[in-house]
């Protein structure tokens, strides 16, 4: 993922909003939902092995439409669920999101309402990367956004669904080698998260903040946020200082 | 087909967390540009959170995660398909999960 830089904003005919635009987006994020529908099930059965039914991972799903923090959440789950723990791995896992609408201004800024706040509900990683691609095409009708969202958002909870049934028929005991699926699923998004050897070192430093923090505080997540934070930050203001 | 209002609750909390990050970083940062040095460690997030997520979990849970995590990452780096990386990660730790 490469730092988002506010697009110019485009010259000529003025920014719309039609039906067609939304068509076009939706026709436009089709080829990614077949990608989409393997993490969809893996997150299903993550939900389904820690106890929820079908309709508690649709609603899951539909509510928060944020996969991987869905899943860092499912991992550690409990009865009744640590509220702190889970709206914390939220916000971490999704902060990266704050990022990507201020690159859309072009468009959002011309619109209101619930095509504003709706079409932001929308921003994932892969319908904001087709409503960026299609902008910087010169396009000018913001529908696109709510059109590729609502395809992927709808089969993004049909297929969590889909998962928990798999799981409920599979019924995998606790500590099978099917939940490791979650992990793959994390360690296949970190393959495409590499942009070269810039980030060597703060994935070193994430990687021992990480282990220590998991050592010193065992049961609880702040390994995470430390790791991330920790990593992160040296990166960060690395790159500014030279 | 059950609903557990802690649940419930629990994706409603998380739904405005993750709702703050998509709309209100969007609003707050029309409000205010945020400095180069945010935008550069904002960057960073995404690939450190998910190594702190993944070493810590290979560390505790030895080697069946760390072998499917090898295979998962070779079958990624050369295939580039996620779901056969998945499925062959899951079966390489299928492996050891029989072996032992």
């Amino acid at each position: 993922m490469t730092t988002p830089v506010e697009a110019p904003l485009p010259a000529g005919p003025v920014i719309i909003y039609t039906r067609d635009g939304m068509r076009r987006g939706a026709l436009a994020a089709l080829p990614l939902l077949a990608g989409l529908a393997p993490f969809g099930l893996v997150v299903g059965i993550t939900g389904q092995g820690v106890g929820m039914s079908p309709l508690e991972v649709g609603l899951m799903s539909a509510i928060v439409y944020a996969g991987a923090s869905q899943l860092v959440a499912l991992t550690m789950w409990t009865h009744p669920p640590d509220l702190v723990t889970v709206t914390l791995a939220a916000f971490v896992v999704n902060l990266r999101l704050a990022l990507m609408g201020p690159v859309l201004a072009p468009w959002l800024s011309q619109v209101t309402g619930w095509r504003l706040w709706g079409g932001l509900f929308m921003v994932s990683d892969q319908n904001w990367a087709l409503s960026v691609r299609e902008m910087n095409n010169g396009g000018r009708d913001v529908g696109y956004l709510m059109g590729g969202g609502i395809a992927m958002w709808s089969s993004w909870t049909a297929s969590t669904v889909v998962g928990q049934l798999v799981g409920a028929f599979v019924r995998p005991a606790p500590g099978h080698p099917l939940f490791f699926a979650a992990l793959a699923a994390f360690v296949c998004m970190l393959t495409g998260m590499w942009r070269g050897r810039g980030d060597l070192v703060p994935w070193a430093v994430a990687t021992c903040v990480s282990i220590g923090v998991a050592q010193l505080l065992p049961g609880t997540f702040w390994y995470i946020v430390a790791g991330a934070l920790a990593g992160s930050i040296t990166g960060g203001l690395r790159d500014v200082r030279r | 087909m059950k609903v557990d209002p802690w649940n419930l609750l629990a994706f409603l909390v998380m739904g405005m967390a993750t709702y703050a990050c998509r709309g209100g970083g969007y609003w707050v940062f029309r409000q205010m540009k945020p400095s180069p040095t945010l935008r550069a460690i904002m960057s960073y997030i995404p690939g450190t959170l998910f190594v702190s997520f993944v070493v810590p979990a290979l560390v505790s849970g030895g080697l069946q995660p760390t072998v499917g995590a090898a295979a998962t990452a070779g079958v990624m780096l050369t295939t580039r398909s996620m779901p056969l990386a998945i499925a062959c990660g899951v079966a390489a730790a299928w492996v050891v999960w029989l072996l032992r």
